[in-house]
């Protein structure tokens, strides 16, 4: 019989191997699935790991998928690991697209080289807004922010929907639920002639590294590690848990506000009701593959991007819903917290010894 | 005192034999043997860590034994479960209770018992019982309203109502006043008379020889001796325990006419905690070059006082709290710090120090700013790593090193860092909560002469503590807390053990007339 | 307000409810064990997408329900292994739980889009149903409504009551203590854990099975996340999980109807449907003001995992 037991001490080795583990499980997974689907599982994992990244394009596109996943991811990162459940980034995703569509649509006759830093400042700012509203609730009334982020999603989503079908609609859009498109002055630059990739991801890897640095480096990055770890310890010490709260939800709240700017100022260059396709709830498991951390985070957006793009190759080619994806992303989550066990303890082989 | 005389030829109530018992990382109990006669009231004796808890669990089934056999009355058993243990005829009263708060008396009870038994028939029982051995309790009361010893009382009611025939007390009397374990040990006596063994866990030599028939002595997970407490002196069993003499502080006269560092000045706080205490009208001086002791039994107002003091409990007002001059009751903990507080909290891991994180790290914690351990809003790496690895050298910390995580180390050990870390930043005035809880015999020793030390180079110290024993040794003035209440201080010459025993119950001179409720509780204590 | 438009609310009212009040009893039931489940909303996806499944196929509801329920019973077994066997936190995992769920559903309802299911009758009760006003709306209902009723009664008795409710509430509270005592935590736990998830399934096939009754991708549209925060407003407590799934009811249908009576009001629809979620967030902040209601009601061990050291 297979039993656990104890480590004497965390295994630093499966910290870092649990995500790998993960990541291979949710292959053989993958495969078994597309097996009982009557596709060649061979070809599924061509699908989903070799054709996104055959070529320049490819690899461009996996970058620009996972912009905004790194963004979002970073943010929550920061969040979590004081043990504050922001699950509402794709919420603040959304008003993010909403602060930057508004600047593009009411400066739409304008050509000021300002206008994309008005864009970006107005979509941190209205990410952050919307996760300033947990956080207020939170530390004034002590309201539980998983469940008020997450509602506040739905309000989002119907926020922008109300957007599109009615002020913002574009009137020579033929009715359909979008604004007109951006001018050249709103859309963000590219980074390689041909591809879509564009400086939005410039703004991701910039935030991993100041991320990084808050987390690791920095004092006030410290007092919310402790606060994740042991709140009483925080307490102890002196630390303000509102500020860890508000720091928590804010950074979350703003780095998604920068992924919804940089999504309609890149790829979309409109708002549509459509612009969130999951990124904030995908950040959510990238930042735990990630193990909250900087580079973990980079290294699990790109798996997660594949994913993403993954989904839509097997829709396209293999007639499977794209909802694959959020089944694989699932998993992955499923997988890690599994693997997370051997951290802390080891399979023995046996029973007790007697 | 005589041991019952067991019936010829009648086989022990218990026998352990080659009991072992292996984790991961440590030998809880190495090849224990055990033998306990019927009636007998036979004490298990030694330091924090030396397996005794481990090895009452073993009997009472929460926990596997890696090896060896168990006897229960001549017959070879494997007790699977406490279940079967109480079945057996096994209770047991845990060190920290096993009750539910949110539940009453008698739905506590009836989930230890086997069948369905109604709560109304049960609520009888309950009293029969409690009057015949003198424990007074309400059946029908919510244990979150009972205090600690009422608590304790549920805990054996509950076990004497199984008709046990061994009971195991693991460390009884550490939530006790004086007069209370009198009234226990008269209660247990009782029952040592009626035939039932007691397994008596402890380790309080004084209280061992005035109660138990005889010892079985645990070092290190092993047996080290048995022993007739009643033919030994405390110092030769000590010696069975800790394998030397006990060590003693050295205590030099307190420093008069220090300058006043802590000023309670008429402390009300009502508790943030439904089931906490509220603290009423506190008066204290603490001077420079003097330790002062509050003494009082757990749950009456410690960690409330505790709080308001360090500012992790922000009062409603300035000048009930005056730290080094500074009506301070509106300031937070790091900015109490500041102004020279510095302080040794009752839980280690997860308040005073961080479980995950390194000593470097937990270096930081409280010592950011007196040490400069951040620079510019940064972590300086270096200088707390270089922090840790002094406190680790001056305070003796046996660990992996700074990088070595805190739950890494033993209870005694991790202690000895965290007062380290608060003592390397010369604080003007110093509060520890039960600096030695827990911890083995030479680390205790080393903690208090430190306190001791760092009180002779000037700083304020104010210890609070359940320990009446560690507060004599290291106190130069003593007072007692009950019921959220402050009694006079004392200087410890003029006042001894038993005094202050009776004060914790909240009998001192001038003291308010008790509340009805508390009459009861204040007046069998008292008796 | 006249009469005929009084009954249809209140039957819309008892309707809109009725999956909330199976879900958050479910859900209460594991609380109270201490295991805090945050994957409700996909385990009512997955209940709903194998109950829409199950009666397709077979044309039977019934067999629908229990299709539900085993779908619920599964997702659930998923997170009992994480966070009971495998200690996994328990936040990170009914994430994962939620995320999954919904993600699947959507996967194996993507061939079910189009498709409508017969209305399935409702149950009439003789005599009782002919009460003016209220007989039609309450009593003419369909069965499952009967069932939330049903359950509401259990769930009570089974917590005041019953020995096994005393035990559950131990758990609950004190993990430790009750192994100390000798329970088996981790059984009651995963007992408690699977019964909040049979519960999610059969209402998630209420809803695309009597309710709607279609399958459509994300049309739980919140209602798990709502029945964890109805747990929480109702502090623990049966009775007002009934009471607070009948006003979040109340909400929901009353704002359809304003939307649907045609009523020339200068309000975006988007706005009337955002109701229901921020009555959520008002009633979260509306009983967590006061931090000891929380601390006072709610099972001690919550969301805190427990493994005895054997």
């Amino acid at each position: 019989m297979l039993r656990l037991e104890a480590r004497p001490a965390p295994s630093r080795l499966m910290q870092w191997c649990s995500p790998l583990l993960a990541a291979a499980l949710t292959l053989l997974a993958g495969m078994a699935i597309f097996w009982a689907l009557d596709k060649d599982p061979l070809e599924g994992l061509r699908y989903f790991l070799l054709n996104p990244v055959k070529d320049l394009y490819g690899v461009s596109e996996l970058l620009l998928k996972a912009t905004p996943l790194m963004l979002c991811a970073i943010g929550l990162a920061v969040g979590f690991r004081a043990n504050v459940w922001n699950i509402g980034a794709e919420g603040q995703f959304m008003l993010g697209t909403a602060g930057a569509s508004g600047v593009a649509l009411y400066f739409a006759e304008s050509d000021s080289a300002l206008i994309l830093p008005a864009m970006l400042f107005a979509g941190a700012a209205a990410g952050a807004l919307w996760a300033a509203i947990p956080a207020l609730l939170k530390t004034r009334f002590n309201a539980n922010e998983i469940l008020v982020s997450l509602m506040l999603v739905y309000v989002a989503q119907l926020f922008i929907s109300w957007l599109v079908f009615g002020p913002w609609r574009d009137p020579m859009g033929f009715g359909f639920p979008q604004t007109a498109m951006f001018h050249d002055a709103a859309l963000l630059p590219t980074l390689l002639d041909g591809t879509r990739l564009h400086l939005g991801f410039v703004f991701a890897l910039a935030a991993l590294a100041a991320g990084y640095v808050f987390m690791n480096r920095s004092y006030t990055g410290f007092k919310m590690r402790v606060a994740g770890e042991a709140a009483e310890a925080a307490r102890y010490a002196g630390f303000s848990a509102r500020r860890v709260v508000w720091i928590g939800l804010l950074t979350g709240g703003a780095a998604a506000g920068v992924a919804g700017m940089a999504e309609v100022a890149g790829p979309m260059g409109q708002l549509t009701d459509k612009v969130a396709l999951g990124y904030g709830f995908a950040a959510i498991i990238v930042a735990f593959v990630g193990r909250l951390h900087a580079f973990g985070s980079l290294l699990a957006s790109l798996l997660m991007a594949l994913l993403f793009i993954g989904g839509e190759q097997a829709q396209q080619y293999m007639n499977l819903p794209s909802s694959i994806s959020m089944v694989f992303q699932g998993l992955l989550l499923f997988f890690l917290l599994g693997s997370d066990v051997f951290i802390h303890y080891r399979l023995r082989l046996g029973r007790a010894r007697t | 005192m005589n041991a019952p005389s067991p019936t010829p030829g009648a086989p022990p109530r218990l026998r352990l034999e080659g009991i072992s018992k292996v984790y991961p990382a440590v030998v809880a109990n190495d090849a224990v043997d055990l033998v306990v006669a019927p009636g007998e009231i036979h004490a298990v004796l030694g330091e924090n860590g030396a397996g005794k808890s481990t090895l009452m669990k073993i009997i009472y089934g929460v926990t596997r034994p890696s090896a060896g056999t168990l006897y229960w009355e001549g017959e070879r058993v494997e007790v699977t479960s406490p279940a079967q243990a109480r079945a057996l005829g096994i209770g047991m009263v845990f060190q920290h209770f096993s009750l539910f708060e949110t539940l009453t008396v008698a739905e506590n009870v009836a989930l230890a018992l086997p069948g369905k038994p109604a709560l109304d028939e049960l609520a009888q029982r309950i009293e029969a019982v409690s009057q015949r051995y003198g424990l007074p309790v309400a059946p029908r009361r919510h244990v979150h309203a009972l205090s600690v010893g009422e608590r304790q009382r549920v805990e054996i009611i509950r076990c004497l109502l199984q008709n046990p025939r061994l009971l195991i007390m693991d460390e009884p009397t550490s939530v006790l006043t004086p007069q209370a374990v009198r009234k226990l040990f008269d209660t247990l006596r009782q029952l040592s008379a009626e035939g039932c063994s007691i397994l008596y866990i402890s380790h309080k030599l004084d209280e061992i020889q005035e109660l138990c028939h005889t010892a079985t002595v645990l070092r290190g997970g092993r047996v080290s001796g048995h022993c007739r407490p009643a033919e030994e002196t405390p110092q030769s069993m000590a010696r069975l325990m800790i394998g030397k003499d006990l060590p003693v502080c050295e205590h030099g006269p307190a420093a008069s006419g220090g300058e006043l560092r802590l000023r309670l000045a008429g402390l009300s706080h009502a508790s943030e905690d439904p089931f906490g205490t509220d603290l009423k009208d506190i008066h204290l001086d603490v001077h420079a070059g003097e330790i002062v002791g509050i003494a009082g039994v757990s749950g009456n107002g410690q960690q409330e006082l505790l709080q308001a003091i360090s500012g992790e409990e922000i009062i409603a007002e300035k000048f009930p709290v005056q730290i080094c001059g500074v009506q301070a009751g509106r300031l937070s903990a790091a900015q109490r710090r500041r102004i020279g507080l510095c302080f040794v909290p009752e839980d280690r891991l997860g308040r005073g120090a961080v479980p995950s994180m390194s000593l470097a790290d937990n270096a930081v914690l409280t010592a950011a700013r007196s040490a400069g351990l951040v620079r510019g809003g940064f972590l300086a790496f270096a200088r707390a790593r270089h922090f840790a690895a002094e406190c680790i050298e001056r305070f003796n910390v046996r660990c992996g090193g700074p990088q070595a995580a805190a739950k890494s180390l033993s209870g005694g050990n991790l202690q000895k860092f965290i007062v380290g870390r608060e003592v390397l930043q010369t604080p003007q005035l110093l509060v520890c909560a039960q600096p030695t809880w827990g911890v083995d015999v030479g680390a205790a020793a080393f903690i208090r002469q430190a306190i001791i030390d760092l009180r002779n180079r000037g700083c304020a110290v104010l210890v609070v503590s359940e320990e009446l024993d560690e507060l004599f040794e290291i106190c130069d003035r003593i007072a007692v807390i009950a019921k959220g209440r402050l009694s006079p201080v004392r200087p410890v010459a003029e006042t001894s053990v038993e005094d202050i025993g009776v004060w914790m119950s909240g009998l001192w001179p001038g003291a308010e007339p008790v509340p009805a409720d508390a009459e009861a509780e204040a007046v069998d204590a008292a008796a | 307000m006249d009469a005929s438009l009084f009954t249809s609310m209140l039957f819309a009212t008892v309707v809109a409810g009725t999956p909330l009040i199976i879900v958050a009893l479910g859900l209460l039931v594991s609380e109270r064990a201490g295991v805090l489940n945050l994957g409700a909303e996909g385990m009512m996806a997955m209940g709903a997408v194998a109950a829409f499944a199950a009666t397709h196929t077979t044309g039977n509801p019934w067999l629908g329900v229990l299709a539900g329920m085993g779908a619920g019973l599964a997702v659930a077994l998923i997170f009992g292994v994480l966070t009971l066997t495998l200690q996994a936190n328990q936040v990170a995992s009914g994430l994962a739980v939620a995320i999954f769920g919904v993600g699947l559903s959507a996967f194996i309802g993507k061939p079910f889009e189009s498709v409508a299911l017969p209305a399935v009758p409702a149950i009439r009760i003789p005599f009782i149903a002919d009460i003016p006003l209220i007989g039609e709306a309450l009593y003419n209902q369909q069965a499952l409504v009967y069932f939330s009723w049903a359950l509401f009664w259990a769930v009570l008795w089974f917590l005041a009551r019953s020995r096994a409710g005393l035990v559950l509430r131990a758990v609950g509270e004190s993990p430790a203590s009750a192994h100390a005592i000798g329970y088996p935590v981790i059984a009651i736990r995963y007992l408690a854990v699977l019964f909040g998830g049979a519960m999610a399934g059969i209402g998630g096939a209420f809803l695309s099975v009597f309710y709607t009754p279609m399958w459509v991708e994300g049309m739980v549209a919140g209602r798990g996340w709502i029945a964890l925060a109805l747990v929480v407003f109702a502090t623990w407590r049966p009775l007002r999980v009934m009471i607070g799934a009948y006003l979040f009811g109340g909400v929901m249908i009353t704002q359809l109807f304003i939307q649907g009576s045609g009523l020339q009001i200068d309000f975006p629809s988007q706005f009337l449907s955002s109701l229901p979620y921020w009555a959520t967030i008002v009633v979260l902040v509306v009983i967590s003001r006061n931090p000891n209601t929380i601390r006072l009601n709610s099972p001690a061990s919550l969301g805190k995992p427990y493994r005895p050291d054997a």
